[in-house]
């Protein structure tokens, strides 16, 4: 992030502060519904045009900052943003979503009647102010005091239901990102004492890579409080708060659970190895095969968890869990290939397992259905829901025409290439990846199967259709067209939109080390 | 040149001793001007420390002669960046006590206003005193007006506030005979009370052993009046059965002054050498408040009754300043037990307001009672909902930089035993906060009907929001670090502290 141009500019800072206003403005007009969500809408959008804006400076190769404190107390940290491609990706991701669960959240909290409307979008808002100010953090202090903002403002929507059982997830969701944040801020202020910065520089931190031999088994722990810090990643076996918290409200599952929160984790954690450690001090370290090791095992177990659940929010929890897990094996794998994955994966994964959520709240708003056995026939009564699914589900298992094949290639390609370069051993991951493929069919395609080739037991031939409202329908449809347009864009060079995510990834990668800037 | 400004450390001590009289007299008259006198002196107070600070930041430490006595025969008052600093943060606490007090204390001793005034006032003035004073003495004789006024504010409230006072007269004593044997042998071995020449003759009687009991002596005696564990008996009755307006004064004020008494005569009359070579006491007055975090945590952790709870929390909070103080080596230690100090003092204020509040609004004082509470003072839960993040930690609040500032000065100590106290105790803080706050919010009311928006009173609340609202505001004035005069005066502080002691001769 050093090499390259900066350009101060203060967009970061307003696309931030849109969350930040429409919060209060949402507090401010809790009486009145309709404008109380216009202002979340309006937020959205014009988050989402200024973090776009910043687009072309970055695929410029520059890096776009924002800095609020050139100096904290703290001598050689600053406290200010400081956008490279790789966070305008998450940001991107994160902001764009928003505007759609935006759409849909006000057809499901109206379709259900939910109490305590405008708690739930005072907090969303505030959520995705930590969410994309993590994006956008210029170094680890920065990122820590929005990750704890993510962590506290979420716990409202997890409990949001507000019964016993709500409580207590809300307990263990505590107990988890809490710890967990302690962990991180002691790994934080470690790093500060060895280094004396906490910036994300591109290949690393110079200071901590010439620390020498004597600091190997600091840096390893080290390392593995940073990894404990990002519990939000979901690895096992610190996963358990994520099946837990999914007893809030769909859209939070969907935005939050399945991009914001745990993306923020990922985030972190390829910030660690790309932005702080650098890959060629985890390469001598030997971390990469640790981390590979621990993303590996948590693929194929949160799979084979997944296979045995009956509740579809859960079992696509678990599946957020696996998917989560590929991301952090394309960074452990440390080469150009895998990261490149691993990055791609933040966005593509974003948008097709908001897909799969917004159709599990589509289907509870529709039918009341909570658990896949009773979802037979289905596929009937809301064609257009289950057949989002159906394309993100392949999306899901690395079957194209879905966008998830992309990115599972690369992660494919990089084991391949670590098997090269790093270690013979490397190449399990390759087939640890293609088990984690086939058990993702596993447990998705019986969801299908009950959806369209069940019918329910004791009804007529004859079914009416019976969808979601359109404020949830399209949203879900639109999440869904983009996962396959990414990759038609991608094969057939199209460039439409989608581009510029190849052309990020590619940037990014760039900066993590510059003999990888090569298209 | 004298200006002004030079004369206000004994004019802050004198307008609000005359002013305490004042309120007396006028009380007979007309009970309702004593709020008023007690609000107005505090202003002027608070103004006066304002410029005291403005002009120690620019021209330099000031030096007042009582009587025109030099010292060290006469009495001298000395206010450098520390003593500035604590005497505005004091100050703004007491005025902002004032206001909650005048609607509190109506409700809570409607028959006792005028004495009330009269006594508070006097607490003011011996905490403005015990700051400005640069004498040891001095310092004693302040600390007893203080003291003394504050048993008497905690037994305003009778019935069980009459124990509590009653343990915490005998405590106080102890521990002001404590300090005055201190000053005793100071005296008999150097013939001199004067802090700053203190400084100077003790150094080549560093090993006499009057000296070094003598420092001791100090050091358990201003623990008892800080409320140090394992001293601290006396704090929690005393704490959860005053008045609420006392409570605040007594909780984010007074404490606050007993700790910038200890760190004063630490720093200024002994000097980092002694401690470190003769007596060394850092590491054991780090572990003791080491322990006392964590136990003060986890008692508060056991208590249903929300003052109660706070006062256990102060005691693990008054750990966080001494742990700072302990680890004084590293510079990042004391100067996050200096920031602290103003972290602590928002915090605290802001939480005993609100238990205050909750009182006086809704009669209630058990945490279980307090389901949906947040329907009915919106307001006031909202600012126990800030100050309790800042317990927690939760950045940007107050909390979180002291937190940084003491992590800092673990790592750099190579006190790794530290590192995990400060860190746990920021998930035991966790417990006990959030499960105020779940209650507020978040469980369901069994009684299933509308509650009514029942706001305390707006004096009430808008301290309480304002102390509120500081806990995070504050918390980016420190984060910005040189960027606002917050962090200079407390490294301006330490920086006196650590190496030249009181300030220099005029």
């Amino acid at each position: 992030m050093t090499e390259g141009l900066i350009v101060s500019s203060y967009i970061p800072l307003f696309a931030i502060l849109c969350p930040a206003t429409a919060a209060i403005l949402i507090l401010l007009s809790g009486k009145r519904p309709n404008v109380r969500e216009s202002w979340t809408i309006i937020a959205s959008i014009l988050q989402f045009s200024l973090i776009a804006s910043m687009i072309p400076t970055i695929l410029d190769e520059k890096v776009v900052e924002c800095l609020i404190f050139r100096q904290t107390m703290f001598k050689g940290i600053a406290f200010g943003f400081k956008v490279d491609a790789f966070g305008l990706i998450f940001a991107l991701t994160a902001s764009f979503l928003w505007i759609l669960v935006s759409f849909y959240s006000i057809g499901y909290m109206r379709s259900l009647r939910e109490h305590a409307q405008t708690r739930y979008y005072f907090c969303f808002a505030i959520a995705i102010f930590g969410a994309i100010g993590v994006a956008m953090s210029a170094n680890l202090l920065t990122m820590y005091i929005f990750f704890e903002i993510l962590t506290v403002s979420t716990y409202p929507l997890v409990i949001h239901d507000q019964s016993k059982e709500a409580l207590s997830a809300g307990h263990k969701y505590f107990a988890y990102l809490l710890t967990a944040g302690v962990f991180l801020l002691f790994a934080i202020m470690m790093t500060y004492y060895l280094t004396g910065t906490t910036d994300f520089t591109g290949g690393g931190i110079k200071a901590l890579a010439e620390l020498g031999p004597a600091y190997k088994w600091t840096l390893i722990i080290l390392f593995f409080c940073f990894l404990l810090g990002f519990m939000k990643a979901a690895w096992m076996p610190f996963h358990s708060w994520l099946p837990t918290a999914m007893i809030a409200p769909t859209p939070v599952s969907a935005l939050l659970h399945a991009v914001a929160v745990v993306k923020a984790g990922v985030f972190g954690i390829v910030r660690i190895v790309c932005y702080i450690y650098g890959v060629d001090l985890m390469t001598s370290l030997g971390l990469g095969i640790a981390l590979a090791c621990i993303a590996g095992f948590t693929m194929i177990v949160a799979n084979l968890f997944a296979i045995a659940q009956d509740n579809l929010k859960r079992r696509l929890a678990y599946s957020t869990i696996n998917q989560l897990s590929y991301i952090i094996l394309g960074a452990a794998l440390l080469t150009q290939d895998g990261i490149r994955g691993a990055m791609m994966h933040i966005p593509f994964h974003g948008f097709m397992k908001i897909t799969l959520f917004l159709c599990a709240g589509a289907i509870m708003v529709a039918t009341g259905k909570k658990n896949i056995s009773e979802m037979a026939g289905i596929g009937k009564t809301m064609p257009v829901t289950m057949l989002a699914f159906t394309i993100t589900t392949f999306g899901m298992c690395g079957i194209p025409p879905v966008v998830g094949f992309i990115s599972k290639w690369y992660l494919c390609m990089g084991s391949y290439e670590a098997f090269l370069q790093i270690s013979p051993v490397m190449i399990t991951f390759l087939f640890v990846l293609l088990i984690a493929s086939l058990l993702d069919v596993v447990y998705f395609f019986p969801i299908i199967h009950t959806a369209f080739f069940k019918t329910p037991e004791g009804e007529a031939e004859e079914v009416e259709v019976k969808e979601a409202p359109l404020f949830m329908l399209i949203p879900l449809s639109i999440t869904a067209i983009f996962s396959v347009v990414f990759l038609l864009d991608y094969i057939l060079g199209l460039n439409i939109i989608s581009m510029y995510i190849y052309e990020l990834v590619r940037v990014a990668i760039g900066n993590v080390n510059p003999e990888w800037a090569m298209p | 040149m004298l200006s002004v400004v030079d004369h206000f450390p004994v004019l802050i001590i004198a307008i609000s001793l005359l002013s305490a009289f004042t309120i007396l007299i006028a009380g007979w008259r007309n009970k309702k001007s004593c709020w008023f006198i007690s609000f107005a002196t505090i202003l002027v107070q608070l103004v006066m420390a304002v410029l005291i600070l403005n002009h120690v930041l620019s021209v330099g430490t000031i030096h007042y002669w009582l009587g025109g006595w030099a010292p060290p025969w006469g009495i001298e008052y000395v206010i450098d960046a520390f003593n500035a600093y604590v005497l505005v943060i004091v100050l703004f606490i007491c005025l902002l006590t004032a206001i909650y007090a005048k609607r509190s204390m109506e409700r809570e001793q409607p028959r006792k206003i005028v004495t009330f005034y009269v006594v508070f006032q006097l607490l003011v003035t011996g905490l403005c005193g015990i700051i400005v004073t640069g004498d040891l003495f001095n310092l004693y004789v302040f600390l007893e007006i203080a003291s003394l006024a504050a048993y008497a504010l905690i037994a305003v409230a009778g019935g069980r506030a009459l124990k509590a006072s009653y343990n915490y007269v005998i405590m106080g004593s102890i521990g002001a005979c404590f300090y005055l044997l201190g000053v005793g042998f100071l005296y008999a071995v150097t013939g001199s009370l004067n802090m700053a020449d203190l400084s100077h003759l003790l150094p080549p009687l560093y090993g006499n052993k009057v000296v070094q009991a003598a420092f001791v002596f100090f050091v358990v005696g201003l623990s008892i009046k800080m409320a140090l564990f394992p001293l601290h008996i006396w704090q929690p009755d005393a704490y959860a059965y005053a008045p609420s307006a006392v409570t605040v004064i007594i909780a984010a004020a007074m404490s606050k002054v007993s700790i910038y008494a200890f760190i004063r005569v630490l720093f200024s009359v002994f000097t980092t050498e002694f401690i470190q070579i003769y007596v060394p006491i850092d590491t054991a007055i780090s572990w003791i408040a080491a322990i006392a975090i964590i136990v003060g945590s986890v008692i508060a952790i056991m208590q249903t009754n929300l003052k109660r709870m706070l006062a256990y929390s102060s005691v693990s909070q008054v750990g966080y300043i001494v742990l700072g103080v302990g680890l004084f080596s590293t510079h990042w230690g004391l100067t996050g037990a200096l920031i602290h100090i103003l972290n602590h003092a928002i915090t605290k204020g802001c939480l005993f307001m609100v238990a205050g509040a909750i009182i006086y609004r809704a009669g209630l004082w058990n945490i279980r009672d307090f389901e949906g509470l947040s329907k009915k003072m919106p307001y006031t839960c909202a600012a126990f909902t800030l100050a309790a993040l800042s317990m927690i930690g939760v950045p940007p609040t107050v909390g979180f930089i002291t937190k940084l500032c003491l992590l800092l000065a673990s790592l750099e100590a190579v006190e790794y035993a530290f590192v995990v106290v400060i860190l746990a105790s920021t998930l035991l803080n966790l417990v006990y906060f959030w499960r105020v706050i779940e209650r507020m919010y978040f469980v369901k009311e069994e009684r299933e009907n509308k509650i009514k928006k029942d706001e305390a009173p707006v004096s009430m609340v808008i301290p309480a929001l304002i102390l509120g609202s500081l806990c995070v505001i504050v918390g980016l004035l420190w984060l910005a670090g040189a960027a606002t005069p917050l962090l200079p005066i407390v490294k301006q502080a330490v920086n006196t502290l650590l190496e030249t002691g009181v300030g220099a001769a005029p």
